[in-house]
């Protein structure tokens, strides 16, 4: 009985294939909608996390005054701020000071304006970085400040192509600065900025020969233990607090940012946004349904006659009742599978577009699936309790 | 042996101020083997009958009894059952799936019965060899001529070996050669299988091949 209705049901959709399909285009836009913002969502939810990962999880960021841009008057950091926090607190794996500035780099008559970071090799520590080829700094040429320099990949790729640049010579501004190595790829940061488009170099040669002061604009700070951050954090603060001789009625005017929190902000955000898309598709699944509703219920009207004949010749109304449901959740079925496929397709080209990873989620897509086919139950039952509470003598008469 | 009676059957249409009385006190007993024609104008109460004795309708007051059993007191459900098994339905207008084949038309009646499919389609093999359709298996209603098809809508009701037919104009949309073939095929079915026909008709022709006419008026057996 069931195979029959099944067989009867796929009869009456091809019988009108265009309005079918119209009918269940609806349930196909839903389908597929929702599935295609909640899979491009949890991508971007995931790439977040993954690129805070990349640039160091149990890291602490140290920056000068309480927003990022603002605080002219705030001063920056010094070494000896470096210093405090390496020697006297305590679980660390490395503390790493940045200098940077932006500057013209010429090689071999070619030129690339790009990002010159000062540090010490706790920067490969701190910032998850590794070297691709050549070696990191000599404790001489940090001391020194010897124009010694290590190029991202990006830069490396403007300036060489393909060549090896190892022992090779770039010129920045007046100096000329020997290349040592070259660091692996990292990508894109979270905010779009290309981390491979910088070079780095001892922060005593960019303090002398680039920006002739002793300004430190950020301190990276790598704990080792990922249950010491929160205890670290506090530790920090109060030596700056110290060290920078802020009474204790003024607030601080630095922040030490945990990177965990940027995390959990920053994937939390995606998530409600990702959930609230999700529900705004959905509503055009409850759309769908109601116009699975009213194709059925004019599907039944031009079938009254139909109908008629096989209540009269030993039809049950649970057989009638059958054939209609059948019908529509076969209906709103093929639109979820429809969906499916296209959703697939939209999540693959979406992910693509936004550059974030493309992650089938098995789980909503049953979901979806079958709460497409729950919407052809929901709303092929009235249509089809109609049919099956005919008349049969009013059902024969009807032309 | 009486297959049915009608015990002082009324039917009344609508309510309130303007009630139509259909059936004014039906009596009337067919037994098993009988060929019956239903004539009369129209209103007069004949399609009503119809109706009642396929279990479609029931009576407002009196009693119908099929086999002995009171059909008032059975349920849509069981009446369905009655339908299906006992009874089987001519009707003028053919009354045949669209974009179903012949056989497939024949085979319905079997499958709300729940009959195997091996089953179904043997049995309506041979309806429709009785008939004289069986080279017409594959093809659908619009592909048949009319008396083509109304030999199919009997393959259908024979289908099932009910007891009775109930044939409502069954020549009504066919020419008078057709109308002949038809009524000799029905009679063969009356005589050689035994089946009891009730025929609802407007032409004395067809009622010429019944053993016994009633004629219906106002509601009523006119005697």
């Amino acid at each position: 009985m069931f195979w029959n209705s099944l067989i009867l049901a796929l009869n009456a959709i091809r019988r009108n294939l265009l309005r079918s399909f119209l009918t269940v285009l609806g349930i196909i836009i839903g389908v597929a909608a929702v599935i295609t913002m909640v899979t491009i969502g949890r991508g971007a939810t995931q790439s977040v996390s993954d690129q805070i990962t990349a640039m160091g999880t149990n890291q602490l960021i140290i920056r000068p005054g309480q927003r990022r841009g603002t605080g002219s008057n705030t001063p920056e950091f010094r070494q000896k701020d470096v210093d405090i926090i390496k020697n006297q607190v305590t679980g660390i794996a490395g503390v790493a000071p940045y200098s940077t500035i932006s500057s013209n780099v010429i090689a071999q008559a070619k030129n690339y304006t790009t990002l010159i970071t000062g540090t010490t090799n706790d920067f490969f520590t701190v910032g998850n970085w590794e070297l691709g080829s050549g070696r990191k700094f000599q404790q001489a040429e940090l001391k020194s400040g010897k124009a010694s320099c290590i190029l991202g990949t990006t830069v490396k790729n403007n300036l060489f192509g393909n060549e090896n640049p190892e022992g090779k010579r770039i010129r920045i501004k007046k100096f000329t600065c020997e290349v040592i190595g070259v660091l692996k790829s990292k990508g894109q940061s979270t905010w779009g900025t290309d981390q491979d488009d910088t070079v780095v170099m001892p922060l005593k040669t960019v303090h002398r020969r680039l920006l002739g002061s002793l300004d430190i604009s950020r301190i990276a700070v790598k704990v080792e233990d990922s249950n010491k951050i929160t205890s670290a954090q506090r530790k920090i603060t109060e030596l700056l607090r110290e060290s920078r001789r802020l009474p204790d009625n003024m607030e601080n005017d630095f922040r030490v940012l945990d990177m965990r929190q940027i995390i959990k902000t920053l994937t939390g955000t995606t998530r409600v946004l990702t959930m609230l898309l999700g529900a705004v598709a959905a509503v055009s699944l409850l759309v769908g349904g109601i116009g699975i509703m009213n194709i059925m219920l004019v599907s039944v009207t031009e079938r009254t006659k139909e109908i008629g004949i096989r209540l009269a010749i030993g039809a049950l109304e649970k057989h009638v009742l059958m054939q209609f449901l059948i019908e529509a959740v076969v209906l709103s079925s093929i639109g979820g599978v429809l969906g499916l496929i296209l959703a697939t397709g939209l999540s693959v080209a979406g992910a693509n577009l936004m550059g974030v990873p493309f992650l089938f989620d098995l789980r909503i897509n049953i979901l979806a699936f079958l709460f497409s086919a729950s919407i052809g139950i929901l709303f092929g039952f009235v249509p089809a309790r109609r049919a099956a509470r005919l008349n049969p003598i009013d059902a024969l008469r009807h032309e | 042996m009486a297959l049915i009676q009608f015990k002082n059957v009324t039917k009344t249409y609508g309510t309130g101020e303007n009630p139509f009385p259909a059936l004014k006190g039906l009596n009337l007993t067919i037994d098993e083997g009988e060929f019956l024609a239903l004539m009369g104008p129209s209103g007069s109460g004949k399609s009503t009958t119809m109706n009642i004795a396929a279990c479609l309708d029931t009576a407002t007051s009196g009693n119908y009894l099929f086999q002995n059993i009171s059909v008032e007191n059975l349920d849509t459900h069981q009446r369905t059952l009655l339908r299906r098994n006992f009874l089987g339905f001519i009707f003028q207008g053919f009354n045949l799936l669209p974009r179903s084949s012949a056989i497939e038309n024949v085979e319905l009646p079997l499958i709300y019965r729940g009959d195997k499919k091996q089953d179904r389609r043997s049995a309506a093999y041979e309806a429709l060899e009785k008939v004289g359709l069986s080279d017409w298996q594959d093809h659908n209603p619009n592909e048949l001529s009319g008396g083509q098809q109304q030999r199919v809508a009997i393959a259908r009701a024979i289908v099932t070996n009910p007891k009775i037919l109930l044939a409502d104009e069954p020549t009504g949309n066919l020419d008078s050669q057709t109308s002949a073939e038809i009524m000799s095929l029905l009679t063969s079915l009356n005589q050689d299988s035994g089946v009891t026909i009730i025929m609802v008709t407007h032409e004395q022709e067809m009622a010429d091949y019944s053993s016994r006419v009633v004629h219906f008026l106002d509601g009523q057996i006119r005697t």
